[in-house]
């Protein structure tokens, strides 16, 4: 393993290349130099009145602020479903829209466009929350129970989801004027920051505490790793399995509060499509392996908004949202290609030639 | 002599991350003769193969095949140059039929003609006795036949150099001279074999020749008549000979109370692995054994005692009340241990630190909700690789790049930790250095003397005679018999597990 | 009974699922028919079946082979959008002819079993993500070659897509009491032909068989001699080259260009070819089943559409439904087969 004679040097690049959190810190960085030598206008921020007369910043960096917030909530569920099974879980767009069909089916009723809202944000957030809790269960099961790969199962959901959606509200798409709705995708009166940001903040602090005082991170990481080692050493690795996903059940819950929160409504065919690849992607650029096990939830979460980062990059430079995934995939097989340990191995040889090479003058 | 050779392999080294397993290794086989390759486990006789088979490539080094010199990259690189392997473990695809698994990968044809297959198979399995069908699926035989398929694809490919690798450890008796004549038979048509196994009756039956490796090296080349056993046994262990010699099962067995109520007692134990209920016991501060060959159900014995497969019957007492053990984790809150048999699937978590695989089981006990701090778990693993003296650069090294016997003394530490009054070591010392071993067996019998009840499985008997003070033998998933005190004879346990009568 | 339960014991999976496959679409058909009234049993209907999923059976065999080597490819759907979208810019735009568009859809196939083979065998990426960012690429490409979908018009191509083959004695007699003579299109015989193909290929070539090894167990299939990388590389390869294939088969049946065509393909691919007996571990599986698979899905959706449910969304909640069950069969049938087996 080690490289050998230049062992300051390597050391140095080995600690860096080692730590976890390098790898989206560097295309974050990468990025950020792309921005400035190509258009510093990337980083100016300014101050403005919404419709509402509400003062709020605007500017490319709160863009990446506020829609990053849904990927990096689903980041942290997806970190784990990664962590405990060793794949992904492809419904989350599909189930953002159950969540947020059933928030609305909560808030509305039957009736499309009601003056007032039938309960609480808070009740009618608890209720997606059961439901989208409830299909993360139900991946969960297949996944842990009957053992199906991870991607295949949640492709039943993912094919279906949006189809349950359509059909929770009777194909409608009820709006919802109440203000006070809007507030958890858009700005809190008088608060410049967006809404998302502080949720995904919330989010992010919450996984923080449970990680420090449960063990949530090492079962879930040692039944990654190991499952029959695991199940040796008394844990029961199909419960740790099936609570990632409802765990990630509770993180798609909070996306789809914020992404329906957006529109104030829904469109079941277009809401938070795609976003499955982000989450999934999030994760990869975090340095996580995509095969499961050991896993560092700083790093995923600026994987997500390093993503979002480079969405908005994108969309800045006048590529049309449909054509945007072509240029993502680029990324995607950059980021496993350099990933991958054939690749690692070719390329510490031959660094390690160069570096006898080297030793020998 | 030198013309004779039909193969010979010249200073071969191959090095793992952290390990040398093979250091300058000389081999040569004849043509026409059986060849036994011996060493402890670990010694490096099965990255030879692997080097020789083309699954690992060597670092260095030159193999020749009559007299010229080749270079193997991959099996189909062996496979081509005529050199053919049995495994131990099946290397064959469950999915495909037996004629299937015979005939795949060995022709350059395009097209696969089924018809001249199954023929070709079944004449063949024929010929060898082995009780299956060609079109019938692989994954439906049982092991030994699996096994006996992998040796019949061998043959058929009218190898040069036929290497069995340990093929007779899920062969029974008749199985086994079954497969004896076989090798017989082509040796006399001149074909070279390279024979690996752990039974040292088999190879004074068969082989001519004996090369010893130890420790990755070599120690010699032998003429079957110029190494007795005991030479041969204390070849493969080296000077260490001297050093188990101190240990002794009579000052283990001397304190364990006879009378009182037992530590732990199972009664009518069964689980779905397919083993007959057995009844069994264990006092305080005893150690005791399972033996048998490999496959007897030693190991799914213990498995049922700590509830890692599925119990199906059997009442479990622990200090004298019933208690009930369905999962590991009964198992554990009960103050009982496993050190699982194979280290790579069931024991260490392999991505995970030194620190994190020792605390696991102790931290699993207290709790979800109550992890331990970092403080606390630095202390519990800075204690204990500090007093089973575990070769790691930190605590918080990843536990697979240690070696195989520091990765066993984790599992070892992790289950101490939690102090168990009943620990189950199965095979701790299976591919490991020697000097590891020796401080397993001593760990073992100190931790009897300090009380605690322990229950050793080995493969090496020699290893249970020095430390068990009773073994529990078993054969064909059933319990036979149980051995103590002057029964308790290499000769005694063989007899037993042969069979009782036909003892020789 | 123990005649029968040995029996269930020596067929192989591939066998026991192909036989839950075969009859499970029987019965499908039958319930149809006798639910749904006679419209099932004109061969027309059938036919329309095999005349709408013709592409999609080339890709099911495609999605077979991979995932019987063991893998997975998500990028068909979307290769099938990119064949469409450029061959249909190349034959109205830039004036080319129907052969050569031909080539590009093969061309696209080829190119997309290269790339994505390499990563998978030689680098060993796992291959949902190799494949899912392939699907991206494909769609964004799409776009980036044309964003408007559009009909094509030449005509030379449409005559093409308007070749109607006769099959005879299967018409019926319509409502005014003429005799309609029942048809295909041209991509159901060259579905057809794929099947027969890609069958023959995986019983009786080297090639076939090691795809078979590889899934069954990749270490033994290396010790056994068999290439393993090159047997991966060869299942995308071809797998790719069928979603070319397929979509020109696609482009053929509808006509036009467009970026959300053969959306959700992959998924129905997939969905066919485990409901056709393949199994998501790979080793096992069948080109007989797919193609069963595939009938068994579009009947199902038939079923629905004519039970009056013909909102959008039944189709997504019967696929998936559908896909549900077989997953689960299939895990608890070989749970049981295990056991069997030991005892």
């Amino acid at each position: 393993m080690s490289i050998g004679k230049n062992r300051n040097v390597t050391d140095i690049f080995g600690k860096l290349f080692k730590n976890q959190i390098f790898i989206p810190l560097a295309a974050m960085f990468i990025l950020l130099l792309f921005n400035l030598v190509a258009d510093p206008s990337f980083f100016k921020i300014t101050m403005g009145y919404n419709s509402a007369g509400n003062p709020v910043l605007s500017g490319y960096l709160m863009t990446i602020l506020d829609n990053g917030s849904e990927l990096a909530i689903l980041a942290i569920g997806m970190t784990l479903v990664t962590a405990a099974s060793g794949g992904q879980d492809i419904s989350v767009g599909a189930a953002i829209a159950i969540a947020g069909s059933t928030l609305l089916r909560a808030l509305c009723g039957t009736n499309t466009r009601p003056d007032t809202l039938r309960m609480p944000i808070f009740v009618a957030f608890i209720i997606s929350c059961l439901v989208a809790m409830a299909f993360g269960a139900f991946n969960g099961a297949l996944v842990s129970i009957f053992k199906i790969q991870p991607m295949v199962a949640t492709l039943i959901l993912y094919t279906a989801g949006r189809s349950i959606a359509a059909w929770i509200n009777n194909n409608e798409l009820p709006i919802i004027s109440e203000p006070k709705f809007g507030y958890y995708g858009g700005f809190i009166p008088g608060i410049p920051i967006p809404t998302p940001f502080f949720i995904a903040a919330a989010m992010v602090v919450i996984i923080t505490l449970v990680l420090k005082f449960t063990n949530l991170g090492l079962y879930t990481q040692a039944v990654g790793i190991n499952e029959s080692s695991s199940r040796l050493n008394g844990l029961n690795p199909v419960f740790i399995k099936w609570l990632t996903f409802v765990i990630l059940g509770a993180c798609v819950a909070v996306a789809a509060l914020i992404k329906v929160s957006r529109l104030s409504s829904i469109n079941y065919s277009v809401i938070a499509k795609d976003i499955e690849m982000d989450a999934i992607l999030a994760v990869a650029l975090g340095g996580n392996a995509l095969g499961g096990g050991k896993f560092n939830m700083a790093s995923s979460i600026i994987g997500a908004f390093v993503i979002q980062m480079l969405t908005t990059t994108l969309f800045k430079f006048q590529v049309p949202s449909d054509a945007l995934p072509a240029y993502k995939a680029v990324v995607v097989i950059l980021l496993v290609v350099f990933s991958a340990p054939v690749v690692r191995d070719k390329m510490s040889q031959i660094i390690k030639k160069m570096n006898s090479r080297k030793g020998a003058v | 002599m030198a013309n004779e050779a039909l193969l010979s392999l010249r200073g071969i080294d191959k090095v793992f991350p952290g390990v040398m397993a093979l250091m300058g290794v000389d081999f040569t086989l004849r043509k026409g003769e059986i060849h036994a390759l011996m060493g402890e486990n670990g010694a490096g006789k099965s990255t030879l193969i692997k080097v020789l088979t083309g699954v690992y490539t060597k670092d260095n080094g030159t193999i020749e095949l009559e007299g010229k010199e080749v270079s193997i990259r991959s099996p189909q690189d062996a496979q081509h140059l005529g050199i053919s392997t049995v495994y131990q473990e099946i290397t064959l695809c469950p999915n495909l039929s037996v004629a299937e698994n015979m005939y795949i990968g060995r022709s350059d044809d395009i097209y696969q003609n089924w018809k001249k297959m199954n023929e070709g198979a079944d004449k063949m399995l024929k010929s060898l006795d082995i009780p299956a069908r060609a079109t019938q699926q692989l994954g439906s035989c049982s092991i030994a036949v699996q096994q006996m398929v992998a040796i019949a694809r061998a043959v058929d490919m009218d190898c040069k150099v036929l290497i069995l690798d340990e093929p007779t450890s899920s062969l029974d008796d008749q199985e086994v001279q079954k497969l004896f004549k076989l090798m017989r038979e082509l040796k006399g048509r001149g074909v070279g074999i390279i024979f690996v196994t752990h039974f040292l009756d088999q190879v004074y039956e068969v082989c001519d020749r004996i090369t010893v490796l130890r420790d990755g090296k070599l120690v010699g080349e032998y003429e079957i008549k110029d190494l007795p056993r005991l030479q041969l046994v204390s070849k493969m262990l080296g000077k260490e000979l001297d050093d188990l010699s101190d240990i002794h099962t009579e000052e283990n067995a001397s304190h364990i109370d006879e009378k009182g109520e037992p530590l732990f007692e199972a009664e009518g134990l069964s689980s779905t692995e397919g083993i007959k209920p057995f009844d069994f016991y264990i006092r305080k501060g005893e150690v005791n054994g399972f033996t048998g060959l490999l496959g007897s159900g030693r190991s799914e014995c213990v498995r049922a005692i700590f509830g890692a497969d599925r119990v199906v019957s059997g009442t479990v007492k622990k200090d004298g009340k019933t208690i009930k053990i369905q999962k590991p984790i009964d198992a554990m809150k009960n103050g009982i241990g496993y050190l699982p048999e194979d280290r790579k699937v069931d024991g260490i978590i392999g991505d995970l630190s030194v620190r994190e695989n020792i605390i696991l089981a102790l931290q699993v006990m207290k709790g979800f909700f109550k992890p331990f701090t970092k403080a606390e778990a630095y202390a519990f693993a800075d204690e204990y690789i500090k007093a089973l003296s575990i070769k790691t650069a930190s605590a918080d090294t990843p536990i697979k790049s240690l070696s195989g016997g520091n990765q066993q003394k984790c599992i070892l530490a992790r289950w101490l930790l939690t102090h168990p009054d009943y620990l189950i070591l199965d095979e701790p010392t299976r591919g490991i250095d020697v000097g590891t071993k020796v401080d397993i067996q001593k760990l073992v019998l100190k931790l009897a003397s300090e009380g605690m009840s322990i229950t050793f499985i080995s493969s090496e008997t020699d290893e249970m005679l020095r430390t068990c003070s009773r073994l529990i033998v078993m054969r064909d998933r059933r319990v036979v018999g149980e051995l103590k005190g002057e029964d308790l004879t290499q000769n005694k346990i063989m007899s037993t597990i042969a069979g009782g009568d036909e003892a020789k | 009974m123990s005649n029968i339960s040995r029996k269930f014991k020596d067929m192989t999976d591939t066998g026991l699922l192909l036989t839950i496959t075969i009859v499970v679409f029987f019965l499908m058909y039958i319930g149809a028919i006798v639910f749904q009234g006679k419209g099932f049993l004109k061969p027309q209907t059938f036919f329309n079946i095999l005349n709408a999923n013709a592409a999609l059976i080339i890709l099911a065999c495609g999605m077979s082979i991979v995932m019987i080597t063991g893998g997975i490819d998500i990028s068909v759907g979307g290769v099938t959008a990119l064949v469409s979208m450029s061959c249909a810019v190349y034959l109205d735009y830039k004036g080319g002819n129907v052969a050569a568009s031909m080539l590009i859809a093969i061309g696209i196939g080829l190119a997309y079993g290269l790339v994505q083979g390499f990563l998978v065998a030689y680098l060993d990426i796992q291959p949902f993500i190799v494949s899912l960012a392939g699907m991206f690429f494909a769609r964004g490409m799409t776009t980036i070659v044309n964003t408007n979908p559009f009909n094509v018009q030449n005509e030379s191509f449409v005559a093409l897509k308007d070749t109607r083959i006769i099959v005879p004695g299967m018409g019926s007699v319509n409502k005014l009491g003429k005799y309609v003579n029942a048809y295909v299109e041209i991509g159901v015989i060259v579905a057809l032909i794929i099947v027969i193909l890609m069958f023959c290929l995986l019983r009786w070539t080297k090639l076939g068989r090691s795809f078979y090894a590889v899934g069954g167990n990749k270490q033994s299939a290396l010790m056994l001699g068999i290439n393993v990388k090159r047997t991966k590389f060869m299942s995308h390869m071809l797998c790719s080259l069928l979603a070319g294939i397929g979509g020109y088969v696609y482009f053929l049946h509808v006509g036009s260009g467009a970026a959300t065509h053969a959306q959700g393909a992959e998924m129905n691919a997939i969905a066919s070819s485990i409901i056709g007996g393949t199994m998501l571990t790979g080793g096992v599986g069948n080109i007989i089943g797919t193609f069963f698979g595939v009938l068994s899905l579009s009947t199902i959706q038939n079923i629905v559409s004519s039970a009056g449910l013909d909102q959008a969304w039944w189709t997504g909640i019967t696929i998936a439904a559908m896909l549900c069950i077989f997953l689960v069969i299939q895990s608890v049938v070989m749970a049981r087969k295990k056991r069997a087996v030991k005892k």
